[in-house]
């Protein structure tokens, strides 16, 4: 009997065990000069934004990717990100990106690729130290709802065993403004404040890489911005934010950076850049009345390296460089007396990015 | 590996304030005890004296050896599948807990109540049968092999319940399946106790002995077996 449990017990085992080409340990990597337990988000003292080149990366990624059977969740993705950094991680839906946090999170097991996270190589025996560093707040804020706030942030104090858990619990509550429904049950409060306790339990352990998957999924506009504000605040803490997230004036508006995934990483940089890298700059401009030869207004103006009719009395001019060429056109129009309307540098959103990628990726799927 | 009895005190407690608001585990707490002592106790108290001697080659006292097998199996099997459905078990894998404080802190959940209240009903069954039975009927009850059986085999079957239940619950994804499944696997514990006190099986002291000592192996091994079965990945998407 003992012998037929223990075989029973090496198969399991062996089927829990990741296959080959899983997780690998980056050798030599140290541990991050990380900042003390008592200077972190949830105690009084702030802390000065993280000198993210001296330091090695919060999150280091090496073409990591999972799948499920013969399903790809997301394959070859590869990033590093600094601490202190807020990194949006972009895509559609289905695209893996919660899979990728709990890839990142140890909650599931890589099929192939690398990763250090707080300094600690992604590898089965290092879920526990990992976690220890991190924290994940997933879509549905997962609260107990028949318990209390205070209930539901004590259990979690627990389970990180952190010092002091009544402290840490009352500034967590005070940083996401909930001091005063402390001891109301979970399931009384709305959406939003339920994700505000999320929140709280995200931060209770102080974590040095915070994920947070769509922090503001089905929030309304005022919830919406207490989060964003949140993770303003957070950020001026010098915590480190991976943010998956829909929303791309969140994404514009809260990250350093942003990558977006579908299923492979599309791209990844600032917003300016990735806008720059996409779209030709272009100025715009609108006159009363349509120029009678915009070629001998436009052509061979300094910066401007052509020049298109959008509508009637509308035109699009290519530049290299908007600083040079909007003062040349202005003096070009006013000198041929035409009337002007407006000049403007046409913007691309990270929306028109995202769109452009993920549309760039279904054609190609596509063919 | 180290367990930290902090984690397991965290996951302990919270099923407990859970259970204090939860009106179906509530239930299923009262209601198998009051079927196990309500039917015997009528029975006994019912019973002529002469009947002491027909009692004699019985053990109703075993009889009640179903509470700590039914009470925990229901408590268990909501145990992971209820974390599951509320989706509340991402977030408490997502922290340092490992799998096997988890699953200590929901087996200790279980196992102490539903001790708790087997004790506390074969305590009140021997209270009214002291007082209100006839004092044949009591002498010809309360024996004390019978009694040593009682209070021995109720943790061991209740540890085994509980690591079957919790099993049964890491591998459903629904709370009503995990529950019928889970009472399911505790009736052949049911109908061994229940054949015992029918003296269909005869009770003596080396089928006890033995049957504690298997009790204590798989009530060990239940822990690790659970902990293997445990799998977080498929209980997080759902997959495998």
């Amino acid at each position: 009997m003992y012998y037929l449990i223990r075989w029973v017990i090496r198969k399991l085992r062996r089927r829990t065990t990741p296959a080959a080409g899983t997780p690998v340990a980056v050798p030599g990597q140290d541990e991050p000069a990380v900042r003390t337990r008592g200077e972190r988000f949830v105690t009084s003292e702030r802390v000065a934004a993280p000198d993210a080149t001296r330091r090695p990366p919060a999150l280091s990624v090496h073409n990591l990717g999972k799948r499920f059977g013969d399903r790809v969740a997301f394959e070859g993705v590869s990033f590093e990100i600094g601490y202190g950094e807020v990194f949006g991680f972009l895509g559609p839906n289905g695209a893996g990106k919660t899979t990728t946090v709990r890839t990142l999170g140890t909650l599931i097991a890589p099929t192939s690729g690398s990763a250090t996270i707080a300094g600690i190589a992604l590898a089965p025996e290092n879920g526990v130290e990992i976690r220890r560093r991190i924290s994940i707040m997933p879509e549905s804020p997962g609260l107990y709802l028949r318990l209390s706030v205070a209930e539901n942030l004590a259990c979690f104090a627990d389970l990180y065993e952190v010092p002091d858990p009544a402290g840490r619990i009352d500034r967590a509550l005070r940083a996401v403004s909930l001091a005063d429904r402390a001891h109301d049950a979970c399931g009384t409060l709305s959406k939003g404040l339920r994700q505000r306790v999320a929140l709280a339990r995200a931060l209770l352990s102080d974590p040095q890489v915070l994920f947070l998957d769509e922090p503001t999924s089905g929030l309304d506009p005022v919830a919406a911005r207490d989060v964003h504000g949140l993770i303003d605040e957070l950020r001026q803490h010098g915590v480190t934010i991976f943010l998956t997230t829909h929303r791309l004036e969140e994404a514009e508006r809260l990250c350093d950076r942003v990558a977006i995934l579908n299923t492979t990483l599309r791209t990844i940089g600032r917003p300016g850049e990735l806008r720059d890298r996409l779209f030709a700059k272009t100025i715009a401009v609108q006159t009363v009345v349509p120029l009678p030869d915009p070629a001998s207004v436009f052509t061979g103006l300094p910066a401007v390296n052509g020049w298109h009719t959008d509508a009637p009395a509308s035109y699009v001019l290519a530049v290299s460089d908007p600083a040079a060429a909007a003062p040349a056109a202005t003096r070009a129009l006013v000198t041929a007396g035409a009337d002007v309307l407006s000049i403007s540098e046409s913007r691309h959103s990270l929306e028109d990015v995202y769109l452009e990628l993920v549309n760039q990726g279904q054609e190609a799927s596509r063919r | 590996m180290s367990v930290s009895k902090r984690r397991v005190r965290a996951i302990f407690r919270k099923e407990l304030r859970e259970y204090r608001h939860n009106g179906n585990i509530i239930v299923a707490m009262i209601i198998f005890p009051l079927i196990f002592l309500i039917q015997p106790l009528l029975t006994v108290l019912t019973e002529a004296a002469s009947a002491s001697s027909g009692l004699a080659h019985e053990h109703v006292l075993l009889y009640m050896l179903a509470i700590p097998a039914l009470v925990p199996a229901a408590l268990a099997s909501y145990s992971v599948v209820g974390e599951r459905q509320q989706g509340t078990l991402e977030p408490v894998l997502a922290t340092p807990i490992r799998r096997e404080e988890f699953l200590l802190g929901k087996a200790l959940a279980a196992f102490v109540p539903s001790l708790t209240i087997s004790y506390a009903v074969l305590a009140f069954f021997l209270a009214c049968v002291e007082l209100f039975a006839h004092s044949g009927i009591a002498s010809a009850l309360l024996r004390g092999p019978d009694l040593l059986a009682q209070l021995l085999f109720t943790p061991l079957l209740a540890a085994w319940s509980i690591w079957v239940g919790i099993a049964i619950s890491a591998r459903s994804s629904d709370v009503r399946v995990a529950g019928q499944l889970s009472l399911l696997a505790s009736l052949p514990s049911v109908a061994v106790t229940t054949l015992l006190a029918l003296n269909v099986i005869q009770p003596t002291l080396g089928l006890a002995l033995g049957g504690a000592a298997v009790l204590l192996v798989l009530d060990g091994l239940g822990w690790r077996i659970t902990s293997v079965a445990f799998d977080r990945e498929r209980l997080i998407t759902g997959t495998r």
